[in-house]
């Protein structure tokens, strides 16, 4: 056996271990801190997968943005997630379930080890044209150019999920701040972090975004990295989240569907289909595209993550 | 075995422990967390079909991988969706529970229903 297949071996253990321990653990808390956990040992697989792009969103979104999600509501619910009236389930019941789910699981694993060792590919279409694209990434490719109407429909999923979550706001805060206020003395070891880590996280992010086109990267992974970033500073409370009826907060929320959706309705007229990029122009449009998508994904993680407003809206 | 049959491996025994999680575990919350590891052992499976399609010098198919991308992202407005719904439960009932019998209890102290 060869180290690499060694740490392969370990990795997937670890990764199953700490699954388990979020679904195992006592505290809601704990089982959250798990998740972040796992969500990074799940990049590293990814990687092993030879995924990067996979591996940089699952790191950023699945593990980073979501953890804190999760993270902080189990604080908020603390005290409340045991009011005692819980129905749990018995013995024979959650023995029953747990043969099931080994059934779906096993069935599953079967699919897994009759797959054929070359499977079907869309890989040499999609490298075939990537020349048209003028961009050097795949990945990117498929995700602005071949299927550029998933991805958009998803930015509208994202805005979609905004209003969900802002809908569920009292009527008095409607309009209002979400999270917390700006502290008139920061906690210094948090703002301490925040000063150092912001500007650093805004360049990388940016950067990722940047080599998104022919490396590794993209709007996703970039724009969650500037997320991350805000949230950062919001969390360590040097700033507070804007007032939900700010013009430029919903401007910058819609510019990335409505920029994408503008590009497709060009396509239509001046390049003969939906979504089609004239050639030539594809790459500096998809450049276009994408840097009002990271302003957008930028905007809308936090959003989500702070929740619906909380405060009476100022005049 | 290969590292993608063993992370194929892996993502199908995560569905499984997500299921369960998610039957079994009665608190709202765990049971999002569940269903995001139960999401992410689907990624996970479908991420060996693109590395099985790995072809014309590529490690792996660009379009499941774009796909998984896609996913993840939309898992994380449901989540959040969620939480925003568990949080605003507790904001009105002081309790988070899906047990219906806790909610259409009269009040105990003759405080005013949520």
């Amino acid at each position: 056996m060869s180290v690499l297949q060694a740490l392969d071996i370990g990795l997937a253990l670890l990764a199953f271990a700490v699954a388990a321990w979020t679904i195992f653990a006592r505290g809601a808390f704990a089982a959250t801190v798990g998740y972040v956990v796992y969500g990074l040992l799940l990049s590293l697989v990814w990687i092993r997968l030879f995924a990067v792009d996979v591996a940089l969103t699952e790191a950023a979104i699945g593990s980073g943005v979501t953890g804190i999600l999760l993270i902080s509501a189990a604080a908020r619910l603390r005290g409340g997630e045991t009011a005692g009236d819980e129905k749990s389930l018995s013995g024979a019941a959650r023995l029953f379930t747990a043969v099931l789910c080994a059934l779906v699981a096993l069935a599953l694993a079967g699919v897994v080890l009759l797959l054929p060792d070359q499977g079907p590919s869309l890989a040499p279409q999609s490298m075939q044209h990537l020349p048209e694209t003028g961009l050097g990434n795949p990945v990117t490719a498929v995700l602005i150019a071949y299927r550029s109407f998933d991805t958009m429909l998803e930015k509208v999923v994202l805005v979609l999920a905004v209003v969900g979550v802002w809908s569920l706001a009292a009527d008095r805060y409607w309009g209002g701040a979400p999270g917390e206020a700006r502290a008139e003395r920061p906690e210094p070891t948090l703002a301490f972090l925040a000063q150092v880590l912001a500007p650093l996280g805004i360049l990388v992010g940016v950067h990722i975004f940047w080599v998104g086109a022919d490396e590794p990267g993209g709007a996703f992974q970039g724009g969650a990295i500037l997320a991350a970033m805000w949230m950062i500073v919001m969390m360590a409370r040097l700033t507070e989240a804007p007032q939900t009826n700010a013009f430029w907060l919903r401007l910058t929320l819609v510019a990335g569907p409505v920029v994408f959706l503008t590009a497709g309705v060009a396509g239509a007229i001046f390049a003969g289909g939906f979504f089609a990029y004239p050639p030539g122009f594809a790459k500096s449009i998809i450049l276009f595209i994408e840097t009002f998508m990271v302003l957008s994904i930028a905007v809308t993680l936090p959003m989500l993550v702070a929740g619906p407003p909380r405060r009476e809206p100022r005049q | 075995m290969t590292s993608a049959t063993l992370a194929g491996l892996v993502g199908a025994a995560l569905v499984g422990l997500g299921l369960y999680g998610l039957v079994a575990n009665p608190q709202p919350l765990r049971k999002i967390l569940a269903f995001n590891l139960m999401g992410s052992g689907v990624f996970l499976v479908f991420g060996i079909v693109a590395r099985k399609g790995a072809a014309v010098g590529l490690q792996a198919d660009p379009v499941p991988q774009a796909m998984v991308i896609t996913g993840i992202v939309v898992a994380f407005a449901a989540s959040a969706l969620a939480v925003a719904l568990v949080l605003r439960l507790f904001e009105d009932t002081g309790q988070v529970t899906l047990n219906p019998e806790a909610w259409t209890k009269p009040p105990e102290d003759g405080a005013e229903a949520g």
